[in-house]
């Protein structure tokens, strides 16, 4: 028996080690996690600080201006809406039909839809200043009789072809939760496959496929690379017409007037760059709780 | 004979977790088992033309990339007409908006590197600690209050993190560093290294949890700990995962635009000093686009040429990346 004290001592020390060292490690994983939830509150208070005094209907309901106590956001934030509205009717179809190709009809494994997919992966890697150089290239330039050159079409395009591979990889991820004995009752019904997937498939994956899209349209309104390349303007101190003409008129979104702001030396400019800010995280907030509230009802509706 | 403590049953048998919830699970590439019919022969024109029209559809992503490499080859290929390749690789000075011009990548590629190395020196310890920590060592029930907020770190627009780095970060730096400049990559690369951190910590969290719980509870059979548990058999088992992530992280900083555009300033030199301003690639595109310059001219040309760097740049990366993540899944799927 005695033999042993010296390796039961030997043990309890090594594990005392032992515990030591983890509780490090635990420490240092647990602190490097708040790091992320430190900054992101450091960055909110310090937005919400600088430019919560700058924030009043006055500020959302003017146009810019060279004085800036007057100016206002009035352009960009309209100008963010026609862009959100027109990159959704855009990428939400083309991006539906793509899943739904893939998902229901080319479900082989042939070369093309292999192709396809090797090509959305990639495709949702491209820095997003690439595709500003592509609507330079191809919708301000070379289409510009259509589009009108440097105008709020031409930027949605470019939005929507920026976006589409998250729609279409967030509408395969809803049609693939679709059970399959659903589509083999319709079969068994009589339908084609059209009206299998239009009546049964589609209807049962609409909230995974919003939500997924709400959540691409969101990345969309945040983004400024590349529509400060493809020429967005930075001064716009009128509304476009609701008209098809309309859609070929310059524009501004609430990103790009924010970098105007940040870019120019004034600290009052600062100060409206900061509330301007306050009102597109107030937009991408509300655009991410209807993502959410959308996701419960889908939560709900799986488990009843 | 009773040894103290002989037992260390230290790792908890984790709870099953409802995971789809959190984050939707990326979808294996093997395609379903399906009919093999699509019921009633679908060969009435109708049919026949919606499926055309879906397929017509799912060209669109086809026709984006050959849309991009046209865009980019077209000016770049006339870019080299007129100037050399060799001189683009090997000049150290960048003055394309000046009388005497010169185009050395170099230049911008340096600051390209110093910003994104800053970055990833953040982004790639913090990201997989943090994953460590959500996947092996949090309670259930953390984990599910601070992934959704690493989520919304994530869903914030650059141009916010701009301006947190040039009115926030740097002035706090110069409270340490005087001297140093106003526009800076310190900063710059500071404040992109915690936008790439969901990133990090999301696609490493993945990849650890994927890990077969068999190989853990074998590790805690032969005694380990929790945290030796994580460390030296669930990392090991998710490397190929954890680098593929650290590869997208390094492309993400390559390709970020407005952070260095806004705080790391547009003066391009050939430095690796990150107190000073300096031009990455990126930011030389945006200051570019935001004068007003003529199609055809040599300095429009600049941009796409810049631009292909870029690209090709980012699709190495996206692509080894890719390959490392199928391999990881035929380990373990």
């Amino acid at each position: 028996m005695k033999s042993f004290a010296h390796l039961t001592r030997e043990h309890a020390a090594w594990l005392a080690r032992r515990r030591r060292r983890d509780a490090v490690f635990v420490v240092a994983a647990a602190l490097a996690t708040s790091i992320g939830l430190l900054v992101l509150a450091a960055l909110v208070i310090d937005v919400i600080h600088d430019g919560a005094g700058r924030l009043s209907w006055a500020f959302l309901t003017s146009f810019p201006s060279r004085r800036p106590a007057q100016a206002g956001i009035l352009s960009a934030l309209v100008g963010s809406c026609w862009l959100l509205v027109l990159t959704a009717l855009i990428a939400f179809p083309i991006g539906v039909a793509t899943a739904v190709y893939l998902e229901e009809y080319d479900t082989t494994e042939t070369w093309f839809r292999r192709l396809i997919e090797v090509n959305i992966a990639n495709l949702a890697g491209v820095p997003s200043i690439i595709y500003g150089l592509l609507g330079l290239g191809i919708f301000v330039r070379v289409l510009e009789p259509i589009t009108g050159g440097r105008s709020v079409l031409a930027g949605a395009l470019t939005m929507a072809l920026l976006v589409m591979p998250i729609v279409i990889i967030a509408a395969r991820e809803a049609l693939k939760a679709v059970p399959d004995g659903l589509r083999q009752a319709g079969y068994a019904l009589g339908a084609t496959r059209w009206q299998v997937v239009s009546r049964i498939v589609l209807p049962s994956a609409v909230s995974g496929i919003l939500t997924g899209t709400i959540l691409a349209l969101a990345r969309a309104v945040g983004e400024t690379a590349p529509l400060v390349t493809m020429g967005a303007l930075t001064y716009v101190a009128f509304l476009p017409e609701l008209s098809l003409e309309g859609l070929r008129a310059p524009f501004t979104v609430l990103p790009i007037q924010i970098f105007n702001w940040i870019s120019r030396p004034q600290p009052e400019f600062h100060q409206n760059a900061a509330a301007g800010t306050i009102v597109l995280l107030a937009l991408l907030l509300a655009m991410n709780a209807l993502a959410i509230v959308l996701r419960l009802r889908l939560q709900r509706q799986r488990e009843s | 004979m009773d040894l103290p403590d002989a037992a260390p049953v230290s790792g908890r048998i984790r709870p099953a977790r409802t995971r789809a919830v959190l984050a939707p699970r990326p979808a294996s590439n093997a395609a379903r088992p399906r009919l093999p019919l699509g019921g009633r022969p679908s060969g009435t024109a109708k049919e026949r033309a919606i499926e055309a029209v879906l397929a017509l559809c799912s060209t669109l992503s086809i026709l984006t990339t050959v849309g991009i490499v046209g865009v980019l080859l077209f000016e770049t290929v006339a870019f080299f007409r007129t100037v050399p390749l060799w001189d683009f690789l090997t000049d150290t000075e960048w003055t394309p908006l000046f009388p005497d011009k010169h185009f050395g990548i170099i230049v911008l590629a340096s600051a390209t590197f110093l910003t994104s190395a800053i970055a990833l020196l953040v982004a790639l310890p913090t990201g997989l600690l943090t994953a460590i920590f959500l996947s092996e060592l949090a309670s259930e029930r953390l984990r599910r209050t601070v992934k959704p907020i690493l989520e919304l770190l994530a869903g914030i627009p650059t141009v916010v993190y701009g301006y947190f780095a040039l009115l926030f970060v740097t002035p706090l730096l110069q409270h340490f560093l005087p001297w140093m400049s106003g526009l800076n990559g310190l900063s710059a690369g500071l404040v992109m290294g915690i936008m790439i951190l969901p990133l990090v910590a999301s696609l490493s969290e993945d990849a650890l949890y994927s890990v077969p719980q068999g190989l853990r509870d074998a590790a805690y059979a032969l005694g380990a700990s929790r945290v030796q548990c994580a460390v030296r058999v669930v990392v090991p088992a998710a490397f190929s995962g954890i680098v593929a992530s650290f590869i997208l992280a390094v492309s993400r900083a390559v390709g970020e635009t407005m952070v260095v555009a806004i705080a790391a300033g547009q003066t391009p030199q050939l430095t690796l000093s990150p107190f000073v301003p300096i031009e990455t690639m990126t930011a030389f595109i945006v200051q570019v686009s935001l004068g007003d310059t003529p199609t055809g001219t040599l300095e429009y040309r600049t941009i796409f040429t810049v631009g292909t760097t870029l690209f090709c740049l980012t699709l190495v990366l996206n692509l080894a990346s890719q390959a490392l993540v199928r391999r990881f899944r035929q380990r373990y799927d």
